[in-house]
């Protein structure tokens, strides 16, 4: 096996017993990414030299056996973590020469463990998008197809994990922004409970909705890196004072006493057969693995929770984004006088993704509409949220498709933002009500990734690992690689597990 | 529920976003058909529903009044496009 497939606990073991240095599997993953680079375009900043440096201290660590289960394993942080002294740039214009002065919390913990960081991950700018096509430098191409999209917006994380250039990496996520890339991936994502990851220094898009979270080759790997990154921040007030659990203890591999719920709302119109059918397999071999699974379980309010996001939202954003007016850092147009500076800056620095979604989130904030729009959505929000803490009484997990299509083609969908929007329906209402969210690959349709999302009460991360685990156990799709040197097409079929 | 040119014009202007000829048009169609699909919300009953600003159990997070150390100037002025002496250099806010 080439050392930049291992996982995070097998990197660990060899690193652990000296049979690999950090130093030689960081130099692995580095060679990895001059390869394949050119063809995926995961990375706005390889972090070379940094990455040698950081190694050269790891093994330093492992020679005293002072080491975590993440030390010396090289991993890809998403362009909206600030990275103290390494550009972080959001894919946008407006972001391009930006070095911030601090690092994030997160990025702070994993340094801390021991990570080795190789770069900045490409991503829809400022979070915006489902599919990496809005980053303002250059698109991500999804290595099971390189003509097609990654998803988004961690689309350039999730891609880095699945060809092998980081052996994890940190997304973030909104509206899907995680589990839908590592869904159409084939890699696990996890959305934490909102409020179970702190958002210092992750760059804000919604702050009720933003979350960051692991993009890992297994649910084991998802685990160690909650186990390091979860936890109270002083300096995020959302972030929620509870003990955090060792993730590693809730792998395991069957789902004895399970009461699992597959809510129909989420197989919508639309849906791709061969995802419909992989989903039914998937469900079956979790009943077989000993859960008990009720297909009927209905959610009435689903269908609205793409108004409801697409209103709280772009609000939220417009808010967050008046700060980059070109006046104490960022893209700075000169212009003639004060205003027409900040109307350039913001008209230059913001592509047109980020401009739709301030003008929508301006609209619906402003005078005669903050009613009818704003306070609405909030409104149906409380609904929504209300409807699955009442299923979460009935049953320990919700199971729905990550998306109801495999990932589509590059330029499909990026000039009709209605159609992209729709990629997110069985992701969106997860962020809307707060609670966690997992997508584990879950077979393949037309050789394409298909992922399945497994729901939970806030704070259940414990329960949606279990379920994760015990999948993955089973059918082993996670362990499948993208063949990068055929042109990237995978020609699996859903014949196993 | 069309968005007419004008009210582009006048979101723009709130959220101080220059835009060009053919972005207000091509955002007019856009987002008037996003909006449409907006309407379906006014289907739910949503009388003596609370609204919801964040799904945490959370309210007023304060902290106490101490002092402690915070950045260095140098850091903060790192990225400033103009500067002058230790200060943010802006364009003058009345004429």
């Amino acid at each position: 096996m080439n050392r930049y497939d291992l996982t995070i606990h097998q990197a660990h073991q060899l690193l652990k017993k000296r049979e690999v240095s950090a130093l030689e599997l960081t130099k692995a993953v580095l060679e990895h990414i001059a390869q394949v680079e050119k063809k995926v375009h995961a990375f706005v900043t390889v972090t070379q030299d940094e990455a040698l440096r950081q190694a050269a201290q790891a093994d330093e660590r492992i020679k005293s056996d002072d080491l975590t289960p993440l030390t010396g394993v090289p991993a890809l942080i998403k362009d909206n973590m600030c990275t103290r002294g390494i550009a972080t740039t959001c894919s946008s214009r407006m972001l391009k020469n930006f070095v911030p002065p601090y690092d994030a919390t997160v990025v702070v913990k994993l340094r801390d463990a021991g990570m080795v960081m190789v770069g900045k991950g490409n991503m829809d700018e400022f979070a915006m998008g489902s599919s990496n096509e809005h980053s303002a430098f250059f698109i991500t191409a999804n290595p099971w197809d390189l003509a097609r999209v990654p998803g988004g917006s961690s689309g350039g994380p999730a891609v880095a994990v699945a060809t092998g250039e980081a052996i994890y990496a940190l997304g973030s996520d909104t509206g899907g922004s995680i589990r839908q890339p590592a869904g159409f991936c084939n890699i696990a994502g996890l959305k934490p409970t909102y409020g179970r990851v702190s958002r210092f220094g992750l760059v804000a898009f919604a702050s009720s909705l933003d979350q960051i979270g692991p993009m890992t080759r297994d649910v084991a790997d998802s685990a160690l890196v909650m186990n390091v990154i979860a936890g109270y921040d002083p300096k995020d007030s959302t972030s929620v004072n509870y003990p955090v659990p060792d993730y590693t203890k809730s792998l395991i591999p069957d789902l004895k006493g399970l009461k699992l719920g597959v809510p129909k709302e989420y197989f919508v119109e639309g849906m791709q057969d061969g995802v419909r059918q992989a989903m039914r397999t998937a469900i079956a071999k979790l009943e077989e693995l000993g859960a008990t699974v009720d297909w009927e379980v209905s959610l009435p309010h689903t269908k609205y929770a793409l108004a409801a996001y697409y209103i709280i939202a772009p609000s939220e954003a417009m808010a967050n984004l008046a700060r980059y007016d070109g006046v104490k850092y960022g893209f700075s147009y000169e212009g003639k006088n004060m205003w027409d500076a900040m109307e350039k800056t913001r008209g230059y620095g913001f592509g047109p993704e980020v401009k739709r979604r301030i003008i929508l989130g301006t609209y619906a904030l402003s005078a005669g509409y903050y009613d009818a729009y704003y306070l609405k959505a909030q409104k149906v929000r409380t609904l929504i949220r209300r409807e699955f803490e009442e299923a979460f009484e009935r049953y320990d997990a919700l199971i729905t498709p990550t998306s109801p299509t495999v990932p589509f083609k590059i330029g499909e969908r990026v000039d009709d933002p209605l159609q992209m929007y729709l990629s997110d329906v069985c992701t969106l209402p997860i962020n809307i009500a707060g609670i966690p969210g997992l997508s584990v690959p879950a077979g393949f349709c037309d050789g394409l990734p298909v992922g399945m999302q497994i729901l939970g009460k806030p704070f259940s991360e414990e329960v949606l690992f279990r379920i994760g685990y015990a999948y993955e156990q089973a059918t082993g799709w996670g362990e499948r690689r993208p063949q990068l040197e055929k042109g990237g097409k995978e020609t699996g079929d859903l014949e196993r597990g | 529920m069309k968005l007419s040119r004008e009210e582009v014009v006048h979101i723009a202007a709130l959220c101080r976003l220059g835009l060009s000829e053919e972005e207000l048009e091509r955002f007019q169609e856009q987002l008037s058909n996003i909006l449409d699909n907006f309407d379906i919300l006014q289907q739910v009953d949503t009388s003596d529903v609370p609204p919801t600003a964040y799904p945490i159990p959370l309210e007023n997070v304060v902290r106490e009044d101490e002092v402690a150390p915070s950045s260095p100037q140098s850091d903060i002025l790192a990225n400033a496009p103009r500067q002058e002496e230790g200060y943010f250099r802006v364009r003058a806010v009345l004429e």
